[in-house]
């Protein structure tokens, strides 16, 4: 037997290092006193009480949210019929279609922001909201698509052709057959177009008028304007949020896993 | 028969509709207008003017442009090849590490596809940062003089891609190495092969594909790049994308930033069509990793 290589060990755990070590030190300086972050100036809470106290953030966080649940509900329905669609039909057509859905997944979002924005620009849309939304669902909808496809490949289509013989027509069998079966695909599609909704600022930022400043660009115009320690807090608060989900939506999973093995 | 094609085709109509009706009118039209109003005069305002007019693509050959795609180009190419050479033995690591190890090291590298972009740049713009620990830690080690600046050059931006990419990296890979099979790379050793030779004449041909997907979710994104070499990049390292948020937002000159996008288009196809004609068999596609998530 010859001795395994270290070198690919080594490297992972290195890797894992400078993955979290910025991060690490970013929550340590939100609870520095210290305002350029270069000695420790003794621990405070000032920070987060100051944050807490900006009324703009809770106003683009209010935003975000509006986005990100019109958008995932949105991306959702359409999502799920485009997936069927492309299951089921083959063609033309349908070619045509996933090549349509395939493009947001690989064009940079500078692309589909600027490409965006001159768009309504040449219709003479009034940029806000809605424009924001609309932007979002464009990309949040590949996801769930591709997040059902892969879902239905599963998906043995016999179980469909059983309900037929056994009576059950259109309505019945997508609502009681179909969809319960492909459920696990639109939850973890509309999560994933959640977060990237939630996370989004490229696109936002080029097709957002004045008024409809998300929690990502109001971040980034912080990051310009150089508050950094009240960005370390809102960063440690997101982080924290973002971890506690991670860890709720692991523990289902084990869960679900747990019972049906 | 006819009847029941007419009912398939309706059915075929109402699920495809939606979804291509919506990509059509806000995927393809934009990304086609691209093309058209680089070809219109700017408008003061900050709009579109009337008429049309060949002076917004002339102005492509403002000598600063070759520079600033050529600067795109070498950070991209040289953000893919430093990523892919570190993803390809973290992939390896992880399928060949016992069951709770490997999910212990997914978990963690899945956690930054979780977080907010812009904070994980925002992180290395307090590390960089001239106050910073690891200036100063630098600077104790006198590997740097006090003066020296880490933040707003070409090397930080590099160093803040590949940080960020890696994680796309890193999740193909591993699916394409979960499905190697390893005892070839024994075999290969039982026949003499060194460990590296192994490595890299049997493990690196076997995820081929795996590879190759992973380059373009790297490649692609890079070309593109526009939030790190603004935080970090400052001007001297300003790629494609800044140019175009420049024009559209400081300058208010949408045709010239049209212009610039349509040329970024182009950069970003070659390797796409690349990929796409060798991969025309297979149905396939490079997929993202935060959807093989």
């Amino acid at each position: 037997m010859i001795k395994k290589s270290k070198v690919p060990g080594v490297l992972t755990w290195g890797t894992l290092l400078f993955f979290y070590l910025p991060i690490f030190l970013l929550i340590l300086n939100s609870f520095n006193n210290s305002r350029t972050g270069g000695g420790w100036g003794g621990f405070t809470f000032q920070w987060y009480v100051k944050l807490f106290q900006t009324r703009e953030i809770w106003h683009a966080l209010q935003n975000t949210l509006i986005v990100a649940f019109v958008s995932t509900l949105a991306s959702i329905v359409i999502g799920t019929t485009a997936a069927i669609a492309l299951h089921r039909y083959k063609g033309r057509l349908q070619n045509m279609h996933y090549f349509l859905v395939y493009t947001p997944l690989v064009v940079p979002e500078i692309l589909l922001g600027i490409s965006l924005l001159l768009f309504f620009v040449a219709l003479k849309v009034e940029l806000g909201i809605g424009t924001v939304i609309i932007a979002h669902i464009t990309f949040c909808l590949s996801y769930v698509t591709m997040a059902v496809l892969s879902r239905l490949q599963d998906f043995d289509m016999a179980i469909l052709e059983a309900a037929r013989d056994l009576g059950a027509n259109t309505w019945t069998m997508t609502w009681q057959v179909l969809i319960p079966n492909i459920l696990p695909g639109i939850v973890a599609g509309g999560l994933l177009a959640f977060t990237l909704s939630v996370d989004d600022f490229v696109i936002s930022f080029f097709v957002a008028g004045p008024g409809a400043t998300t929690l990502p660009i109001h971040i980034y115009s912080m990051i310009r304007r150089g508050s950094m320690p009240l960005i370390n807090a809102l960063s440690t608060v997101l982080l924290a949020v973002t971890f506690l989900a991670i860890l709720i939506y692991q523990i289902i999973n084990r869960r679900k896993a747990g019972a049906t093995s | 028969m006819g009847k029941k094609s007419i009912r398939n085709l309706w059915a075929e109509g109402s699920l495809t509709t939606p979804s291509f009706a919506w990509l059509f009118i806000f995927l393809l039209l934009p990304m086609l207008i691209i093309l058209a109003i680089a070809l219109k005069p700017a408008d003061p305002t900050g709009g579109i003017g009337q008429g049309w007019t060949l002076k917004t693509l002339m102005s492509l050959r403002n000598p600063n442009y070759p520079e600033v795609i050529f600067r795109t180009l070498w950070l991209s190419v040289t953000t893919t090849a430093i990523t892919l050479a570190l993803a390809t033995p973290i992939a390896y690591y992880i399928a060949r590490s016992t069951p709770w190890k490997r999910d212990l090291v997914l978990f963690l590298t899945v956690i930054p596809f979780w977080t907010s972009f812009l904070i994980r740049i925002f992180a290395w713009k307090v590390v960089l940062h001239p106050d910073g620990l690891l200036k100063q830690a630098l600077v104790w080690c006198h590997l740097i003089s006090p003066d020296t600046l880490l933040l707003y050059r070409p090397e930080a931006v590099l160093l803040v891609m590949v940080y960020t990419e890696l994680p796309f990296a890193i999740l193909p890979l591993y699916a394409a190495a979960e499905k190697f099979d390893f005892s070839l790379v024994e075999a290969a050793m039982d026949l003499g092969a060194g460990r590296l030779r192994a490595f890299l004449s049997v493990f690196v041909p076997g995820i081929w594909n795996g590879l190759v997907s992973a380059c373009l979710m790297v490649l692609i994104p890079c070309i593109g790049s526009y939030v790190i070499p603004d935080v970090v990049g400052g001007k001297g390292a300003a790629m494609l994308g800044n140019v175009i948020a420049q024009r559209t937002f400081t300058d208010r000159n949408l045709p010239a930033a049209s212009a610039l996008a349509a040329v970024l288009t182009i950069v970003m196809l070659l390797p796409l069509f690349y990929f796409l004609r060798r991969n025309k068999g297979g149905d396939e596609g490079p997929r993202p990793a935060k959807e093989v998530v």
